[in-house]
């Protein structure tokens, strides 16, 4: 398959229009501050609007990419520019571009200082999510991928907590320190077949060896396993996540952390598909030994935010499951709940903020009862919960449904244990992650919520505000939507993961 | 008819409308304090909810074969040879009708129950608060909306659970009534008042409705495995073609049989095809024989499964004891029952409605339902038969020694599932079904008595506070004062002769006791005695143990009969206590009625068996019973029996003090053991809960972070990077790391001010320098590569 060489001006256009915001807050003076939210909030929502023509395309019939095009960008080194949307990133852009607005409306009275330069971020900060999941140019991807920490650093550093600097350096060094491996595998790949078009590569022959594709997996996975996180490249997550303003741990949890999840799918999986069968054990393990630890470290804590962040590591191993179980259900389940996630988990940053924002601490000795003060932030923080948890009705449970029946059957985890196939007892020990997350979830509800009032400070909360209300009621209707009618979601997907999996060899069966 | 059947979606619609009315609008529909609308409409919407399971009745009254109504498509992903198609049909037949009835029927008169009790229950704890008459204005109109709200919800999920046609619905409605169960188990989160242990009753509410979920997420872990075995071993999650292409792997090759379809859109003749699995009478007593024989083929049809195979008989067997799980969760059998005795913390309509009659009954439904499954795997069929039998008996030993009116009844409930879960192992579905149906009468009837019980003492104890409201909270409080000290309203230490209070109550409640005991001719006695019949036939062991819960059951009902009812007040509380209104005493009088008659809808004379032949459309395994006079006699003699025993010990010489010792304490330290619930809830705490919590705080803080994050991060990692760092591009790089480290150094040793002030004011020009660095590596190693 190849790109034809025209200019994607679609999706140029949508990159565009954030930058068009990044600019005109940069040419704004500072005390115009109510000019430069109102900016923010257009040149976002203006972004989600136009990226909803998206859907026009016929997803369903065809795998092939779409709004596509690629014009030589770097000739010589066969660099091009070059984007186009599927089924695979369709929900991941539109997640972005929803996530965009949100952010901006969650900080109106959240960010105080410098607030020129945080909207300027926020925004820049879109155009480098979108391109990170619009790239079809390897070299580009990888142009749009370190482009994302510049904003998200200083986010973490500028606007963050009281360990901001440390957590943002961290931040920064360790998605740095798998993407030059990320790097020199692109590099290696481009030289050696001539193109850094990602089409163009996906079944090429290169004449590597079996060994050195395997490196070359590594390569791509490690720069990947430490953004997802996977267990145990995690450390790095809950301090970034505790010490980032609300928008960015929405972002961080919503966008950032899919990034990892959809590169497997983008370059690992079709790139080198008997390395990511050789994989997928340990991947397997791997993300089976984050469900569990993740809930359980999860269940530990004292910090609400810090709890959420562990929860993540938990969510996102049920999306590595499904994707390494290499077959169709597998994969739809953990693209779905990559979304879910983004929605969920989101949600959760968004109204662990609003708490914040009131009472300036997040350790749950400081509340209970929250319930009785205000019920309808109360009520809508439960439904949320009840997402994360994987309540049936709510998309959560749709998107880990899916993968724990793709996983199940899967052939990719190959072992058998007294006659029980791995797939059948890796996900046996994955759905005890569902029990996990009650015990988790639960526990931070009820010292948070329930109860009588205990600390004074909480008596006089003041509930969910206009404006709190409007930046969470997309994701409780898109919560409710996918739990409700989840089919729309899958079909939009069926038949670029077709592809993907009808390309993998087929997998040996065991007698 | 058709037409008739098609209303059937509107079963669950009608109920989620009502959730939504009643919490976005239920606190603007009460301007005032006796306004009782979210309640009126709840009870309408329950009662229209009930009136689609009458017309369902009608139409499969001509169409007993049933029908299956297509509303949405979840799920339909292809993969590979199958198709994870999962529909949200509503299947309407004998055995969902069934259910339909009993959950609405039932349903509604607690909805109606309930418009009383909630209101009541404000004002009481209002009076106890001291709250002035805007605060208690609000209290209620946030508590009666709240309620009502999740009593619809309830309903609703509850109508999904048992009309899906296929097992993921199933799972489902299954989850949400649990969602339900927690909320309204935790509905007195609030509840201020300190206990004696020092905790928040409110918290202890909140606690055991988190231990009701999270008891319920096991059995779920359970639910799951089997749907995910069932799906990949059938290729379907719909009951009609999980059952048939399982009838066909008995003989035939699994890829054969994955053909088969006897439901799924489209439904093009919709009046034959349930033909190919409803079996007529005479095919399922054919099958009944095998089952008699005890001796079901072991199959070995090899079924794929991951990249291996396992044999028919394995796979199957593991289906069913993994839905067993569920079902122990659901229907509070052992091991996961522990949650239900502490559910009793949900106020009493509750207790009647979702942990009596309907919601706990899910896991008998799901066994009937799944019974072409466990009548091929008969070692788990005899083990869910041992799993009740001995919750029957270990639950009905607990309610001997209890004291509190509510927790008897709870292990009673649990005792009653365990009789029901014994019936459907040994294959009496319909034994099972029978016995779900008349408990809903006659423990909704007990429960909703207790509570009418519990609101007599408390008026008892409070006087007649109501008047005095509206006027000033003061006075409210004095009459507080005059009247008695605080006793537990719930304990039936404190109350006696309770009868001549609340006669209607009273007597009511007695009805109900003697249709729980057994007692000829009351319903309890028709479908008691067919679960034992079926006992008899099968199993002798289990025969003898369900025996013996039922001389306790007569025994506990007996003594509590006693301690409220009969003798002398033994607190100023019981002696104050009043009867009930109309709209708690009325359904008090309706469930009665049923508790009497309920024995007509399937009596085992030949000419009625009415339920059984009902439910043969739709149970494949199911088997009409018959009338054996000496197992008739046995339980008589057995129940009349303890009857006697309980009156000679607590009603020939009533307890005067409540601080007496019950005269069962004689028994010492097995009394205890029995009053301390065999110590269960000590076990799971030293075996799991402790242990959980103890390996959670090991893993957060010293393994994930002292350990990883601390060490192994911040110190090597940290270093080695540094160092790495430096050799590789020295002068670009500096900056940066030396940043790093020096905010992790600054970070260890305690902030130096001076530090972190330098590191604000440069935090870009760090960040600047890492960019150029990134750029700087990026131009370098592309052009060394363009080169070579």
């Amino acid at each position: 398959m190849s790109m034809e060489t025209v200019f994607p001006t679609f999706l140029t256009v949508l990159l565009a229009i954030p930058v068009v915001g990044f600019l005109v807050i940069i040419l704004t003076p500072r005390t115009q501050e109510n000019f430069i939210k109102w900016t923010a909030v257009f040149f976002t929502l203006v972004t989600f609007v136009v990226s909803l023509a998206l859907l026009s395309a016929p997803y369903q019939s065809s795998s092939e990419l779409f709004f596509a095009g690629a014009i030589p960008w770097i000739p010589t080194a066969g660099i091009s520019y070059a984007l186009g949307v599927d089924g695979l990133s369709l929900w991941l852009v539109l997640l972005t571009t929803l996530l965009g607005p949100i952010v901006v409306i969650s900080s109106w009275t959240a960010v105080e200082e410098r607030v020129k330069e945080y909207y300027a971020f926020l925004v820049l900060l879109e155009t480098a999510m979108l391109g990170v999941f619009l790239a079809q140019d390897m070299f580009l991807f990888y142009v749009f991928w370190e482009f994302t920490l510049v904003p998200m650093y200083f986010l973490i550093g500028i606007w963050g907590g009281s360990n901001r600097q440390y957590a943002s350096i961290k931040f920064f060094l360790y998605t740095k320190a798998g993407s030059i491996l990320m790097l020199l595998a692109i590099l290696f790949l481009g030289i050696k077949g001539g193109t850094f078009l990602l089409p163009d590569l996906i079944g090429m022959d290169l004449g590597i060896g079996t060994n050195a594709a395997r490196w070359l997996f590594l390569g791509f996975a490690i720069a990947f396993a430490i953004k997802v996180p996977i267990w145990p490249l995690h450390s790095w997550l809950p301090d970034a996540h505790v010490e980032a303003p609300t928008a960015g741990s929405v972002i961080l949890a919503g966008v950032l952390l899919k990034m990892g999840t959809y590169g497997f799918v983008r370059f690992n999986i079709p790139l080198f598909p008997e390395a990511s069968q050789f994989f997928a054990p340990a991947i397997a393990v791997l993300a089976v030994i984050g469900i569990i630890y993740g809930a359980w470290v999860s269940f530990a804590q004292t910090d609400v935010k810090k709890l959420v962040a562990y929860s993540s590591v938990s969510h996102l191993g049920f999306v590595m499951l499904g994707l390494f179980a290499l077959n169709e259900i597998g994969i739809q389940g953990a693209i779905l709940q990559m979304v879910n996630h983004g929605l969920s988990t989101g949600a959760l940053f968004l109204m662990v903020g609003m708490i914040y924002e009131r009472r300036h601490t997040r350790d749950m000795a400081q509340f209970g009862g929250i319930w009785q003060v205000m019920p309808v932030y109360s009520a809508l923080m439960l439904i949320v919960t009840l997402s994360s948890m994987g309540l049936p009705g709510l998309n959560g449970f749709v998107g880990e449904f899916t993968i724990l029946m793709g996983a199940f059957n899967s052939s990719a985890f190959g072992f058998q244990l007294a006659g029980i196939p791995g797939s059948v007892l890796l996900t046996a020990l994955s759905t005890l992650g569902v029990i996990g997350a009650a015990i988790y979830l639960l526990t931070m509800f009820q010292k948070v919520f329930l109860g009588p009032v205990t600390v004074e400070a909480n008596r006089s909360l003041k509930d969910i505000s206009a404006r709190e209300l409007v930046s969470l009621l997309p994701l409780l209707v898109l919560i409710f939507w996918i739990g409700i009618f989840p089919s729309p979601f899958f079909n939009v997907m069926t038949a670029s993961v077709q592809a993907l999996v009808h390309a993998l060899p087929a997998m040996a069966v065991l007698p | 008819m058709q037409g008739l059947f098609s209303l059937i979606p509107l079963i669950v619609i009608i109920p989620f409308a009502g959730v939504l009315i009643n919490a976005f609008f239920g606190r603007l529909l009460m301007p005032a304090q006796s306004s009782k609308a979210p309640g009126v409409i709840a009870s309408i919407i329950a009662g229209t909810a009930f009136a689609i399971a009458v017309l369902m009745l009608f139409a499969l009254m001509s169409h007993p074969e049933g029908t299956e109504v297509p509303f949405l498509t979840l799920l339909n992903i292809e993969v590979g040879k199958h198709v994870l198609f999962v529909p949200w049909t509503f299947k309407v037949d004998t055995l969902s009708s069934v259910m339909m009835l009993v959950v609405t029927g039932v349903g509604t008169l607690i909805h109606i129950y309930a418009i009383g009790y909630m209101d009541y229950d404000v004002d009481v704890k209002a009076h106890e608060w001291g709250l002035s008459v805007a605060d208690t204005l609000d209290l209620k109109r946030r508590r009666y909306s709240r309620f009502f709200t999740y009593l619809n919800l309830f309903l609703g999920s509850m109508l999904i659970l048992v009309t899906g046609n296929n097992y993921l619905m199933m799972f489902v409605g299954w989850e949400l009534v649990g969602l339900c169960s927690f909320l309204l188990i935790g509905f007195w989160y609030d509840d201020p008042h300190r206990q004696a242990n020092g905790v928040f009753k409110g918290i202890e509410n909140a606690a055991a409705a988190q231990k009701a979920f999270i008891a319920n997420r096991v059995g779920d872990f359970g639910m799951l495995l089997a749907i995910f075995l069932i799906f990949w071993t059938f290729g379907s999650l719909e009951f009609g073609n999980v059952f048939a292409r399982a009838e066909c792997m008995k003989e035939s090759s699994q890829a054969e049989c994955l053909t088969i379809t006897t439901t799924g859109l489209p439904r093009s003749d919709a009046s034959e095809e349930p033909e190919d699995t409803v079996k007529p009478a005479a095919e399922a007593a054919e099958a009944e024989s095998g089952h008699e024989g005890g001796e079901a083929g072991i199959f070995t049809t090899p079924i794929e499964l991951g990249p291996g195979t396992l044999p028919l008989t394995a796979i199957v067997t593991a289906i069913t004891l993994f839905l067993l799980l569920g079902a122990t969760g659901k229907s509070a059998q052992i091991p996961l029952f522990v949650w239900l005795p502490d559910a009793m913390a949900g106020p009493t309509p509750v207790s009647a409605l979702i942990h009596a009659a309907t919601m706990v009954t899910a896991g008998v439904y799901m066994i009937t339902r799944s019974n072409v499954l466990y009548h091929m795997a008969p070692f788990s069929a005899d083990f869910v038969a041992y799993v009740g039998a001995a919750t029957a008996l270990v639950a009905a030993t607990i309610a001997v020694a209890q004291f509190d009116i509510k927790k008897v009844l709870a292990y009673s409930t649990i005792s009653q599932l365990g009789f029901m879960i014994a019936a459907v192992g040994l294959g009496g579905y319909i034994a099972g079904i029978f016995h779900l149906a008349t408990h809903a009468f006659f423990k909704a009837l007990l429960f909703k008595g207790s509570g009418s019980v519990i609101q007599g003492m408390e008026r008892g104890m409070l006087g007649d506070f109501r008047g005095g409201h509206g006027h000033d909270e003061q006075h409210g409080h004095e009459g507080h004062d005059e009247h008695h000290a605080h006793v537990d309203p719930q304990d039936m230490r404190n109350m006696g002769g309770m009868l001549r209070k609340m006669p209607l109550t009273g007597w009511t409640y007695i009805i109900g006791a003697l249709a729980l005991a057994g007692i000829f001719p009351l319903a309890g006695f028709w479908s008691k005695d067919e679960i034992l019949l079926d006992a008899f036939k099968e199993n002798t062991v289990i025969y003898i143990v369900l025996s013996a819960a039922a001389v306790m059951t007569a025994f506990y009902m007996t003594r509590q009969i006693f301690m409220v009812f009969f003798g002398k007040p033994r607190t100023p509380a019981a002696e104050h206590a009043s009867e009930s209104p109309a709209t708690m005493t009325a359904p008090l009088v309706v469930l009665a009625s049923l508790s009497v008659l309920g024995g007509l809808m399937n009596l085992p004379f030949d000419g009625f068996h009415q339920l059984g032949y009902w439910l043969e459309h739709s149970v494949q395994y199911a088997h009409v019973g018959s009338f054996n006079i000496t197992v008739a006699l046995i339980s008589t003699a057995l129940a009349v029996g303890a009857i006697l025993l309980g009156w000679l010990v607590y009603g020939r010489r009533p307890s005067t003090d409540p601080n007496a010792a019950d005269p069962l304490a004689v028994a010492g330290p097995v009394f205890t053991f029995l009053n301390r619930k065999w110590y269960v809830d000590e076990l799971y705490f030293a075996v799991f809960i402790q242990p959980y919590h103890a390996i959670g705080n090991y893993l957060a803080n010293v393994v994930d972070w002292n350990f990883w994050h601390n060490f192994v991060h911040d110190s090597i990692i940290a270093e080695a990077f540094r160092a790495w760092a430096v050799i590789l591009s020295k002068p670009i790089d500096q900056g940066v790391v030396d940043g790093a480290v020096n905010g992790i150094a600054s970070l260890v040793n305690g902030t130096s001010r001076e530090v972190r002030r330098t590191q604000t004011g440069y935090v870009r020009n760090y960040a600047l320098l890492v960019v150029a660095g990134v750029v700087a590596i990026m131009v370098f190693l592309v052009v060394r590569f363009l080169i070579s």
